[in-house]
C-alpha cells in the first residue's frame, strides 16, 4: 500500500518536474521574443499555434512529417540491424576488430555532409542514396557503442550456453542480447536523434519532400515561424518515441534488476 | 566411456598439463583433487570442451551437464526459464520436478537475484542434472559455503547422482567430499601437472 503510493507519487513529481522544465524553456523563448520584438526573427510560441493548426489541417505538415519519418524508420532500422552485428562479431572476434577498426575510424570521422554528398553524386539524387547516406553516417556509432558491449560479456555465462549446447537463437536472444540491452538503448537513443537529424540535412540537399525539403523551402522565404513549426513538430514525435516505446522497453528490459 | 588424452596443455610460455590419461567407464564418479592451482579447473574445462586449444584427445558424449563454482545463471530470466531455456527439451511439469527436487518449485518466478546464494547454487544444481547428461561435470560445487548449506547440498548431490547415474566429474579441495561422492579419485601434482595418483574405491 505505502509502497504503491510512493511510486504514485514518485510518477507525479517526475512529470511536474519535466512539465515545469518545458515551460521554463517556454519563458525564456516568450522572453527573447519580446526583446526581439520583431516576429520575423522570432516569432512568440503562441503566435505559431494558428499558423501550425493551418499547416497540420491544410495535409502538408503530416505528409511531409510522414515522408520523413519513414526516411528515419528506414534509416534507424537499416543502421541497428547492420551496427549491432557488425559490433558484436567485432567485440567476439579480436582478429576480425584488428582488420576492421581502422575502417571503422574513417567512417566516425567522414563528415556526414561528405557522405551525403559522395552518395548523391554516386548513386543519384534518389532515395536509396538518401537511405543509404544517413545509415553509413550512423553505423560507425552503433557499432562502437556494441562493440563495448560485446567485449564486457561475462565468459561464464559463454561457458555455461556452450557446454549444454544451447542453439544460437536461444543463446542470442537470452544470453547474448539481454546482456547488451543497456548498450543497444543508449544506441538507440543517440541514435534516433542523430538519424532524423541527418536525414534533415538530406532532404534539405537532394530530397522533394520531408521536413527538410519544407525547412529549406522556408529558409529561401525567411519564414522563421513555418522553420520552427516544422522543426517542434518532429521533435513532439521524437518526444512520443522516446516515452511510449523506448522508456517502456527500458523498463522492461530493466525488471530484472529492481525485482 | 569417456577418454582423456591431454598430451600438453600451455597458456603461452608455461606448461600446465602434462600426459594426463584416463579412460572414465559409464557411471562412474570421478574426484579429481590436487593443491590449488595445479590445474584441476584447467583439465576441467577441456574435458568440458569450453577450452579448446590443447594437445591431445578427448572422447565425450553429446549430452553434458556442467555446475560451475559460481552459480553462472541468466539473472534477467525467472529461475524456471533459467532450467527450460538450457533444456529446451523438459516439459513444464519436468522443470517444476526439477526444481521441487532441489526444494525451489515455488521460487519458480522469481528471478534469481531474489535467491540467496545457496538457492542459486541448488538452481544450478538443478539445471546441471536437468536433462539427464551422460556426462556432468562440476567445480569445486560446495566451495564457499557454510556448513550447514554445503552438507545440503552434498546430500542433494548424492540423491540426484544416484537419480540420474550421469557419468562424474568432479574438482575438489576437501578430501571428505571425494571419498564421500567418488568411486575413483585422481590427484594431480607438480608443474606441469601430471598424474601422481589413481584410486578407485575398494582398492
Amino acid at each position: 500500500m505505502a509502497c504503491s503510493r510512493c511510486l504514485n507519487d514518485g510518477t507525479i513529481m517526475d512529470l511536474s518536474v519535466r512539465a515545469l522544465s518545458l515551460f521554463g524553456l517556454l519563458a525564456i523563448w516568450t522572453l527573447a521574443a519580446w526583446i526581439t520584438a520583431d516576429p520575423q526573427v522570432l516569432p512568440t510560441p503562441y503566435s505559431l499555434a494558428s499558423p501550425a493548426w493551418q499547416a497540420i489541417t491544410s495535409g502538408d505538415l503530416p505528409y511531409h512529417l510522414g515522408r520523413t519519418l519513414l526516411r528515419v524508420i528506414g534509416a534507424f532500422a537499416l543502421a541497428m540491424s547492420i551496427g549491432l552485428a557488425l559490433g558484436l562479431a567485432m567485440g567476439l572476434n579480436p582478429k576480425l576488430d584488428q582488420w576492421l577498426d581502422p575502417w571503422l575510424v574513417v567512417f566516425l570521422n567522414l563528415p556526414a555532409l561528405v557522405l551525403i554528398v559522395l552518395c548523391y553524386l554516386w548513386i543519384g539524387l534518389n532515395e536509396t542514396a538518401a537511405i543509404i547516406a544517413v545509415t553509413l553516417n550512423k553505423i560507425p556509432n552503433v557499432v562502437t557503442v556494441i562493440r563495448e558491449g560485446a567485449r564486457a560479456l561475462d565468459p561464464g555465462l559463454s561457458a555455461m550456453a556452450r557446454v549444454f549446447a544451447m542453439p544460437f537463437g536461444t543463446r542470442l536472444r537470452h544470453v547474448t542480447l539481454p546482456q547488451l540491452a543497456p548498450f543497444i538503448a543508449g544506441a538507440a537513443r543517440s541514435g534516433l536523434a542523430v538519424i532524423w537529424k541527418i536525414v534533415l540535412v538530406v532532404e534539405f540537399l537532394g530530397r522533394s519532400d520531408g521536413i527538410g525539403f519544407q525547412i529549406h523551402l522556408y529558409f529561401q522565404l525567411f519564414d522563421v515561424t513555418h522553420v520552427l513549426i516544422y522543426a517542434f513538430s518532429f521533435i513532439a514525435v521524437m518526444l512520443a518515441v522516446e516515452w511510449s516505446l523506448l522508456q517502456p522497453w527500458e523498463r522492461r528490459t530493466r525488471r530484472w534488476r529492481t525485482a | 566411456m569417456i577418454r582423456v588424452d591431454v598430451q600438453d596443455k600451455s597458456f603461452g610460455s608455461v606448461r600446465v598439463l602434462r600426459d594426463i590419461r584416463f579412460d572414465l567407464p559409464t557411471d562412474q564418479t570421478l574426484a579429481l583433487v590436487g593443491p590449488s592451482g595445479v590445474g584441476k579447473s584447467t583439465l576441467l574445462r577441456l574435458i568440458a570442451g569450453i577450452d579448446t586449444e590443447f594437445t591431445g584427445n578427448i572422447d565425450r558424449p553429446d549430452r553434458i551437464g556442467i555446475v560451475f563454482q559460481e552459480p553462472t545463471l541468466l539473472p534477467w530470466r525467472s529461475v524456471l526459464d533459467n532450467l527450460r531455456l538450457v533444456h529446451p527439451g523438459l516439459g513444464r511439469t519436468a522443470c517444476f520436478a526439477a526444481l521441487d527436487s532441489v526444494g525451489l518449485a515455488d521460487k519458480a518466478g522469481d528471478f534469481p537475484g531474489q535467491l540467496s546464494l545457496g538457492q542459486q547454487r541448488r538452481l544450478s544444481l538443478a539445471r546441471g542434472f536437468g536433462g539427464a547428461p551422460e556426462l556432468l561435470i562440476m567445480d569445486e560445487p560446495f566451495v564457499s559455503l557454510d556448513d550447514k548449506t554445503a552438507e545440503d547440498m552434498l546430500t542433494l548431490t548424492e540423491l540426484l547422482i544416484a537419480e540420474v547415474q550421469p557419468t562424474t566429474i568432479f574438482v575438489t579441495h576437501a578430501m571428505s567430499e571425494a571419498k564421500r561422492l567418488a568411486t575413483r579419485v585422481i590427484s594431480l601434482a607438480g608443474h606441469p601437472a601430471t598424474i601422481q595418483s589413481d584410486q578407485q574405491k575398494g582398492d
